[in-house]
């Protein structure tokens, strides 16, 4: 059963056999994709022509590579400057909301705090077409109102950062309320004794405190946001992400430029996954 | 003993992004699935759309279907994750125990259309299994293996892997192995210690990845629509047509609303029978 209880060889066989074979069918998928990024043919599939960096580097026109497919680069950089933006408010929001629900005391906490974990169990297409309901209800009453035709209220780049904040700060807030828990409140009390004042405090000792917990969370908003398809695609506008253009090129039959791009964002976010373990196991 | 100015500072943008973004887009979609023309082709208060959605056997059985759908991945998904969560908390050894952690976590930070695709490739009739299986000769012509509901669901179960692992990973590492060995003393066997002993301490772990695997399932779009055949539809594809094909918001927000319905009476109902709150399964 457990390391320290004997075992028959074979139980300890089948149990390894089914570990391996669990972490083929985890990483089948990723290594079949990046494989075939690098072969010399025009559809993504085998058999193996030979190695090519065609599908990165080739200016076309017979085969596009990704640094060449105007359209894949704009969508990528339309997916950073959102995965930044949503990174920035969810985590200046969702600090605010873990101090506001780990430090103070007000009426109707607990609904607040229910409310702040609702996300959680919304479906993703849900929260998308509700605010696209809503941003266009805002539009339509603003300009019968007031006549301002407000850009902003249709599916847009900002509707699709709102779409995205409105359920990834939830996950900020969890991250660092986590690590504010273990927060000797000692500290603090020592800090205003001393003469400090409350931002002063907040500033110098909770912040601090908060900041190896705060960049984890920034970067796991900036993750979240980067590969955002259920709610995105609903209040998508003239500027796809990267998850959507994707989408629509798998859809619609795909060259093996998707495996180059897709080996793109396997290495990217492995990176960064990986530099956020590893810095935030050096913060505890 | 703090000042009021402080809470206020704190309270006004968690206030604002809940009640803009969370509260009255919601209060919106219910309205708006109330929503509908009368005879005369005005604007009116009508059911008409939740009538559509009983009448029209299309609607109500992928709606079913959809659950009875997600039930299964969330089931597939739990039966799955014992062992691996097993494996790596009581038997691999404490070196190997970080490493496969990290193995474990990587494939789902990227992006689920990636790793769809990757599976696209892999099962459709040109993919690089039927090319193995064709040199094999275990098949003499490549067979079609995906856009079924078998893959559909496989995908799914792919998909959500790591929400149920990680908190059932969590729930073992705090299981004393001492009441295994003392299980072990006293004659018990192996089914005897997972059903009195695993088990029934992985509930809450259990529990908090089943609301999320299935949450998540239920409301998935996109594995459904690249991995589900033609005839495989699934729900939040309803809702998609009606809002970009049909153009028809009032019949999808009420479809939007079903579905929400549906998962929050799940997921409640998942919580009662353990004996939880919303709180203690998302921490």
């Amino acid at each position: 059963m457990i390391r320290s209880l004997p075992t028959s060889r074979g139980y300890d066989w089948a149990f390894q056999a089914f570990i391996i074979l669990y972490f083929i069918f985890l990483f089948a998928p990723l290594v079949v994709t990046c494989v075939l990024a690098f072969n010399d043919s025009n559809f993504p599939s085998l058999p193996w022509n030979g190695f090519s960096l065609d599908w990165f580097l080739s200016a076309g026109p017979a085969r596009v590579g990704i640094f060449h497919d105007s359209q894949t680069l704009r969508a990528l950089w339309t997916s950073f400057k959102t995965a930044f933006f949503v990174s920035i408010f969810s985590v200046a929001v969702g600090t605010c909301a873990s101090l506001l629900f780990e430090e103070e005391q007000f009426r109707f906490k607990e609904l607040l705090y229910f409310l702040m974990l609702a996300p959680l169990v919304i479906p993703g297409v849900i929260l998308g077409i509700s605010l696209l309901l809503t941003a266009n209800t805002a539009g339509v009453f603003l300009e019968e109102s007031m006549e301002w035709d407000f850009a902003l209220f249709r599916p847009s780049f900002w509707l699709v950062v709102m779409g995205q904040f409105s359920f990834i700060t939830t996950f900020v807030t969890l991250v660092v309320s986590a690590r504010l828990r273990k927060f000797d409140r000692s500290l603090e009390e020592a800090a205003l004794n001393l003469g400090a004042n409350r931002f002063q405090v907040i500033r110098h000792i909770t912040l601090r405190y908060l900041r190896p917990s705060i960049i984890g969370a920034a970067a796991v908003a900036f993750l979240m946001s980067f590969e955002n398809f259920n709610t995105t695609i609903f209040l998508v506008g003239s500027e796809p992400t990267l998850p959507v253009t994707l989408y629509l090129q798998v859809r619609d039959g795909s060259t093996p430029m998707i495996n180059a791009v897709s080996l793109l964002l396997i290495v990217g976010t492995s990176c960064l996954a990986l530099a956020n373990l590893y810095f935030g196991r050096k913060g505890k | 003993m703090r000042s009021r100015l402080g809470l206020w500072l704190l309270l006004t943008p968690v206030l604002l992004w809940l009640v803009l973004l969370i509260v009255l887009p919601h209060i919106d979609l219910l309205l708006m699935s109330f929503r509908g023309e009368n005879d005369l082709g005005e604007p009116a208060w009508t059911l008409a759309n939740y009538a559509n959605f009983f009448s029209e056997p299309v609607y109500w059985l992928t709606f079913a279907r959809t659950a009875l759908y997600a039930v299964i991945t969330t089931a597939i998904t739990a039966m799955l994750a014992m062992p691996v969560a097993f494996y790596i908390t009581k038997l691999a050894r404490q070196r190997a125990r970080g490493a496969l952690l990290v193995l474990l976590l990587l494939p789902f930070w990227v992006s689920e259309l990636v790793r769809v695709y990757g599976w696209m490739i892999l099962l459709r009739e040109s993919g690089v299994l039927n090319h193995f299986m064709l040199a094999l000769g275990l098949v003499h012509k490549p067979v079609e293996m995906l856009y079924n509901d078998a893959s559909m669901i496989m995908g799914l179960v792919y998909t959500s892997m790591l929400f149920m692992v990680v908190p059932l990973v969590s729930v073992m590492d705090s299981l004393d192995d001492s009441l295994i060995e003392a299980a072990h003393d006293l004659g018990a066997h192996k089914r005897a210690i997972w059903r009195t002993i695993i088990i029934p301490h992985c509930k809450p772990g259990l529990v908090s990845g089943s609301i999320i695997v299935f949450m998540l399932t239920l409301g998935n779009y996109l594995t459904p629509n690249l991995m589900g055949g033609k005839n495989s539809l699934w729900f939040t594809e309803q809702i998609y047509n009606q809002f970009i094909a049909s153009f028809n918001w009032n019949q999808g927000a009420a479809f939007g609303f079903l579905l929400l319905l549906l998962s929050s009476l799940m997921i409640w109902l998942g919580l009662k029978l353990t004996r939880q709150k919303l709180g203690e399964v998302a921490s």
